[in-house]
């Protein structure tokens, strides 16, 4: 034990305490679209006036509603395949393609994250226009592709990194071919980070609104939904239970996305990274969005 | 006899190529078409007069110049750097605590304290903003709360609609984007230096203000960057929380390709946006390379 460590302890109650004070800054304003769902009252207020369903019993049998949420099922699982299908080849083609190609898609893939999501959406709402089908269902994918890139790429490069070198190798040199090699070893290999990298970008998709907003024909989605009833009053309660549920939903859906991105890379025994000198990710499995 | 023939060393890489094809395909398509050339085609409306149609016609730099020549967008984009400066500030130095316990004293409960801070990454973007809406409001939770405690004898209205309320909704909404960029730096520190601060006299606030600090900058900038970008460029808390006084240049931009559908000036005015992220990651990447990439 080293005595940096020890001086150190002495302020740890302190931090202890902040981390808690900021856990509570995070999460309270989320949890009040929870406790006010179940308020007896069409406003947000104190006091409470007692415990409803009645708000959530007005989520069924609206058809807006019901087909906001087959649209973005579908918009979501559209996007997550494609993004994550480019997460995979961007990242194995970048760590193992050993061409200048390869490595310049990788970086344009993860620029993304230093476009704001207006941007996007009218760069791809001109893009959609000059191509010819406009503002619709498929516009919406591409963009929710574009935005759940650099996740699905992240996620895919750290675990194609974790996987040990000399196992590719073996296959190669026993004589499989790089096809075999990708589809029996390699994405065997990768499995849990690829459902990861999925699910994650499914949640991206689902919750995406920026983007979406310039793109959306006449079928919207269920965020906006949720914005085009935000300018009644009325609906606000129907607002917060239907919201209530998206968290719970987005909350399970990412809790076991996390879980099976650290089992995945703790399955692998002691990675050593393809590259040490771009650390995309710690030990502990951490994303790291980019490295400037 | 027979001699002993050198086998020829297996070529490194036998990639076939149809197989690199395949493997580039997807990635080059969506990387090539949608992010290069769609921003290529906002570059080009931004060059063009606005007549209807979706190109537009002609070259001129008519956009560029009503850009810079009125106050209007100045004000706006000077307000839109502004709350993003004043957010990612906020941001960062309210996550550099979170990271540092998370990096140095979480022990066993790292697991799960990184967990519950990446969670709310994960949940909606607009809801955390609404949420934001509810809390904010005349009649909303902050003030029936202030007035039901006797605090205050009724509501009242500086909450909601200000700039203040903008940077408060930002701040919240982007927390989690801050918090693992600094941790990891903070996580790759090697341990050896620390101890050799400390074995060579150091005190606890010396070794951080010499060793730790200057190390995690890195990770401090990265942070930065990834919550300045999404800032600069919101529309959606302006128009939820901000009120007339808080319109960012998202929401100009927003406005040109929706009710004033002018395409070709909203395309002039994301150039310039994107010019002035440009130039932050510039300025953030010579800051960088000051502290040394300590890889």
């Amino acid at each position: 034990m080293n005595t940096a460590r020890i001086d150190a302890k002495q302020g740890g109650g302190w931090l202890g305490a902040y981390v808690l004070a900021y856990l509570v800054f995070l999460y309270l304003p989320i949890l009040l679209i929870p406790l006010f769902s179940f308020n007896n009252s069409i406003q947000a207020a104190f006091p409470l006036q007692g415990f409803t369903l009645e708000w959530y019993a007005t989520l069924f049998g609206n058809s807006a509603l019901s087909g906001a949420l087959g649209n973005s099922l579908v918009i979501g699982a559209t996007a997550a395949t494609g993004a994550t299908l480019c997460g995979i080849t961007v990242s194995y083609m970048d760590l193992y393609g050993r061409s200048p190609l390869a490595a310049t898609i990788s970086a344009i893939a993860r620029l993304p994250i230093l476009i704001p999501g207006v941007i996007v959406g009218i760069s791809l709402l001109i893009l959609v226009n000059l191509i010819g089908f406009g503002p619709s269902r498929t516009a919406i994918v591409l963009g929710h592709i574009l935005v759940a890139l650099p996740t699905t790429v992240v996620i895919m490069k750290s675990r194609f990194a974790a996987i040990p070198k000399t196992i590719r190798e073996a296959a190669l040199d026993l004589g499989a071919s790089d096809w075999t090699t990708f589809r029996r070893v390699m994405l065997p290999l990768s499995l849990p980070a690829i459902v990861s990298a999925f699910m994650l970008a499914f949640l991206t998709s689902f919750d995406e609104f920026i983007v979406a907003f310039f793109l959306a024909g006449t079928e919207p989605t269920l965020p906006l939904y949720i914005w085009s009833q935000l300018r009644f009053p009325k609906s606000l309660p129907t607002v917060m239970a239907l919201g209530t549920t998206i968290l719970a939903v987005s909350f399970v859906i990412a809790a076991i996305a996390e879980i099976l991105r650290h089992r995945g890379l703790a399955a692998a025994q002691r990675p050593v990274p393809a590259d040490l000198s771009k650390p995309e990710e710690t030990e502990r499995g951490e994303l790291q969005w980019h490295s400037t | 006899m027979s001699t002993i023939v050198a086998r020829q060393p297996l070529p490194k890489s036998r990639s076939s190529t149809g197989f690199r094809l395949a493997m580039l395909l997807p990635g080059g398509l969506v990387t090539f078409f949608l992010i290069l050339f769609a921003l290529g085609l906002v570059l080009f409306l931004a060059f063009r007069g606005n007549d209807g149609s979706l190109l537009g016609a002609g070259f001129t730099f008519a956009n560029f110049i009503t850009v810079a020549s009125d106050p209007l967008y100045w004000t706006v984009t000077l307000r839109s750097l502004a709350i993003a400066g004043l957010v990612t500030l906020a941001t960062v130095v309210t996550a550099y605590p979170v990271a540092y316990y998370l990096a140095f004293y979480a022990g066993r409960r790292r697991g799960l304290l990184l967990f519950l801070v990446t969670l709310p990454f994960w949940t909606s973007y607009l809801l955390r903003v609404f949420a934001w809406k509810i809390v904010l409001a005349y009649n909303g939770v902050l003030n029936s709360a202030l007035v039901e405690s006797g605090i205050w004898s009724e509501p009242i209205l500086a909450f909601l609609n200000t700039p203040a309320a903008v940077v408060v909704t930002l701040a919240h909404a982007y927390a989690p984007f801050a918090i693992l960029p600094i941790y990891v730096a903070l996580d790759t520190i090697p341990k050896s230096l620390l101890e050799a601060a400390s074995d060579l006299g150091a005190r606890p606030f010396t070794s951080f203000r010499r060793v730790v600090l200057p190390n995690s900058m890195p990770g401090v900038l990265a942070a930065a960057l990834v919550v300045f970008v999404p800032t600069v460029g919101d529309y959606v808390t302006p128009a939820l929380v901000g009120g007339p006084a808080s319109t960012m240049i998202g929401s100009l931009i927003q406005a040109q390709f929706g009710k004033a559908n002018d395409w070709p000036f909203g395309a002039a005015l994301a150039v310039a946006v994107m010019l002035v992220i440009l130039a932050v990651v510039l300025v953030v990447r010579s800051a960088d390379r000051r502290f040394g990439s300590r890889t």
